[in-house]
């Protein structure tokens, strides 16, 4: 078998290749079945139906953002009652200063709910991907380079509980998956 | 038609069947050479000759805009009653021209209209640079800019805050809003992209530059999740952000008395004129870049068409947003309104008004047919003529509505100066550098999304023909 890494160090995982998005989906579909946890499946663009035929759950990364979203109406809402109607009351044309005149506020309640929504939409994807990180074991593998071209890949790590180097690379080659290749930490 | 339908699927199928949105099965590969070498060839020659008039036109914008701040607003040509001229025109002009990106991005996105990523990131980077071309005008017409940071609310020591009441300010939180999300909007589908490019790098800067700007993206399915989620989401978020854009833009003139400005029609009047320039702009530098790097399968004629189709509805509302305006005047009863819309046609600006008629209402009448919605030259010059059609609006709605206000003894005509005409060419210098620069260090086409497209890029790829002529013989019977 062959290896990416240097071999005396520590085990990432066993990484496979595939041709295409549907043998990629397929493959996924057998290994999901077969029981494995840590694992990914890898191509140049986002799969159709990839996260069923994973076994994933949808992202969370939208109760992140409604949590942004209510925190930037908050601040907005503070942000203009405070000083428009407590600290330093404008009279401007003289209309009034109280809470009935909230709807001259909603513009800026609203821009604000979409900018702190969409802070947390950006920065809550990067953290719950665990990026930015400056390496990943798996760009030790040379061929893995093709996944942001037309390469399709497949990598269970050392890690999960059914790992076996034998059963799992039996695994992968029913599977039809080629260059089968153990990826080492460093 | 029913009867072909009965007598062979396969014929009725292949009507209905739409064109690739990929010429000539093209493969991953290729797009990804074809796009990414963009920025990995040595720079032509037209591309410094372009960059070096384009920068030296932006320097022209500066050294205005140094001179304005050194000497005082007095440099422009505004006045009694005309305080807002070609500054709040521009603005305005630019803003809206950014609006036509994010409409691609993201309402196209939630619509699924497939045809949007061919399109989609050179029309984001459109936006982000109109955004900035727009933001220099209001900073330095307030005068003293260095006062500026009084329109943000910070404690200061004259224990006074801003009027949140007041559509200004409204402005300053939308505007800078808009360009923040845009650039988050921009960077978050640039990603997989910066990737793609990490992973193509021969020199050690070129690796060391992507492979920082790319963030260790490694195109796994458990991060294409979240990054899906986020895509999904940001898109939700900039659809309605960008009709409130315009539409608080046009509350500045919309809460006054002017008549003239103060009309209900404004903001959807503003949002559709606004699309519609801006999708002019997009096809304004995408016929270039498209013909110069021959992208050509990617960027394909019905792109084009739909595009126009595009330009012709959202000119059609703004024609009919004309028309109103003149109706409600007529028909409110109110005198002053009324002058204020026959002097609009009639007076010393007519020439403003029925330029503006010309290019934004007659101009694109002609995308009714197909022969020029695909004539490439054509094209360009509607477009060219809605470029200068949608600058005559505002200057119209802005200028004609403040020269003869309620007290005809103060009436003043408005003579913009040079500083006014080359601070707005050096816009246009400023924001097509920043374009050229664009295309020279990223991928001007969302290299992953356009993969996405593919037919082999469905998992289910080879299984389509039989359900879609088992639901075809469903339907026949």
């Amino acid at each position: 078998m062959r290896t990416a890494g240097n071999p005396n160090g520590k085990l990432f995982a066993m990484g496979a290749r595939v041709e295409s998005a549907s043998e990629l989906y397929h493959a996924a579909e057998k290994v999901r079945d077969a029981g494995y946890k840590r694992w990914d499946v890898y191509s140049p663009f986002p799969i159709h139906g990839m996260d069923h035929a994973m076994g994933l759950s949808k992202s969370w990364l939208s109760a992140l953002v409604f949590i942004g979203g209510i925190t930037g109406l908050t601040i907005a809402a503070i942000l203009q009652f405070y000083p428009s109607s407590i600290e330093y009351p404008l009279i401007v044309a003289g209309k009034p200063v109280n809470f009935f005149t909230v709807p001259a506020f909603f513009p800026i309640m609203f821009e604000l709910t979409i900018l702190l929504s969409a802070f947390t939409a950006t920065f809550g994807m990067l953290a719950l991907n665990g990026l930015p990180r400056w390496n990943h074991p798996i760009f030790n593998w040379e061929e893995f380079k093709q996944v942001t071209d037309d390469g399709f890949f497949l990598a269970i790590e050392a890690n999960d509980p059914h790992f076996n180097p034998e059963s799992t690379r039996d695994l992968l080659e029913s599977l039809g998956a080629k260059d089968i290749t153990l990826v080492y930490e460093d | 038609m029913a009867d072909a339908v009965m007598q062979s699927p396969e014929a009725a199928a292949a009507r209905i069947k739409r064109e690739p949105l990929v010429r000539n099965n093209r493969s991953m590969k290729w797009i990804t050479d074809h796009v990414a070498s963009c920025t990995e060839r040595k720079a032509p020659t037209w591309w410094w000759i372009a960059f070096g008039i384009s920068s030296a036109l932006a320097t022209v914008s500066v050294l205005c805009v140094a001179y304005l701040i050194s000497t005082g607003v007095g440099v422009w040509g505004l006045n009694h009653p005309v305080g807002w001229a070609w500054d709040i025109t521009n603005f305005v002009f630019w803003i809206g021209i950014g609006h036509a990106g994010t409409l691609i991005s993201a309402i196209l996105f939630l619509t699924r209209q497939k045809w949007r990523t061919s399109i989609n990131r050179a029309a984001e980077a459109m936006t982000l640079f109109a955004v900035v071309c727009a933001g220099i005008f209001p900073a330095i017409h307030v005068g003293r800019i260095w006062m500026v940071w009084f329109l943000a609310p910070v404690p200061n020591s004259n224990a006074i805050w801003q009027n949140f009441r007041s559509p200004l300010l409204w402005d300053v939180f939308a505007v800078s809003t808009y360009f923040t999300v845009s650039v988050l909007f921009w960077y978050t589908g640039l990603v997989p992209d910066l990737a793609t490019l990490r992973d193509r790098a021969k020199t050690k800067l070129r690796k060391f530059f992507y492979g920082i700007a790319a963030l260790g993206w490694r195109g796994g399915n458990r991060q294409w999740k979240h990054y899906e989620m986020a895509y999904l989401i940001l898109a939700g978020l900039s659809t309605p952000l960008v009709l409130s854009v315009h539409s608080v833009v046009s509350f500045d003139f919309a809460t006054s008395v002017i008549p003239g400005w103060h009309t209900t029609i404004f903001p959807p009047y503003f949002v559709a004129g606004a699309i519609f320039g801006g999708f002019a702009m997009v096809l304004t530098i995408m016929l270039p870049a498209r013909a110069i790097f021959g992208l050509h399968d990617l960027i394909t004629d019905d792109h084009v068409d739909k595009m126009c189709k595009i330009i012709l509805l959202t000119g059609s509302i703004v024609g009919y947003a004309y028309a109103m305006e003149f109706f409600i005047a007529w028909y409110g009863g109110n005198a002053f309104e009324q002058y204020a819309f026959i002097n609009r046609a009639t007076g010393p600006y007519w020439w403003a008004y029925w330029a503006m008629i010309f290019c934004n209402v007659a101009a694109p009448q002609l995308f009714w047919s197909r022969y020029f919605r695909r004539h490439v030259l054509w094209v360009f010059v509607v477009c060219m003529f809605v470029n200068a059609g949608m600058w005559f609006e505002r200057f119209v709605i802005i200028v004609t509505s403040l020269h003869r206000d309620f007290l005809p003894s103060s009436w003043n005509m408005f003579y913009p100066t040079w500083v006014d005409i080359w601070t707005f060419v050096g816009t246009f210098g400023i924001f097509l550098a920043l374009f050229l620069l664009f295309i020279r260090w990223l991928p001007m086409i969302c290299i992953f999304e356009v993969k996405a497209v593919l037919p082999e890029a469905d998992p289910h790829h080879g299984h389509d023909d039989h359900v879609a002529h088992a639901a075809l013989k469903e339907g026949a019977h």
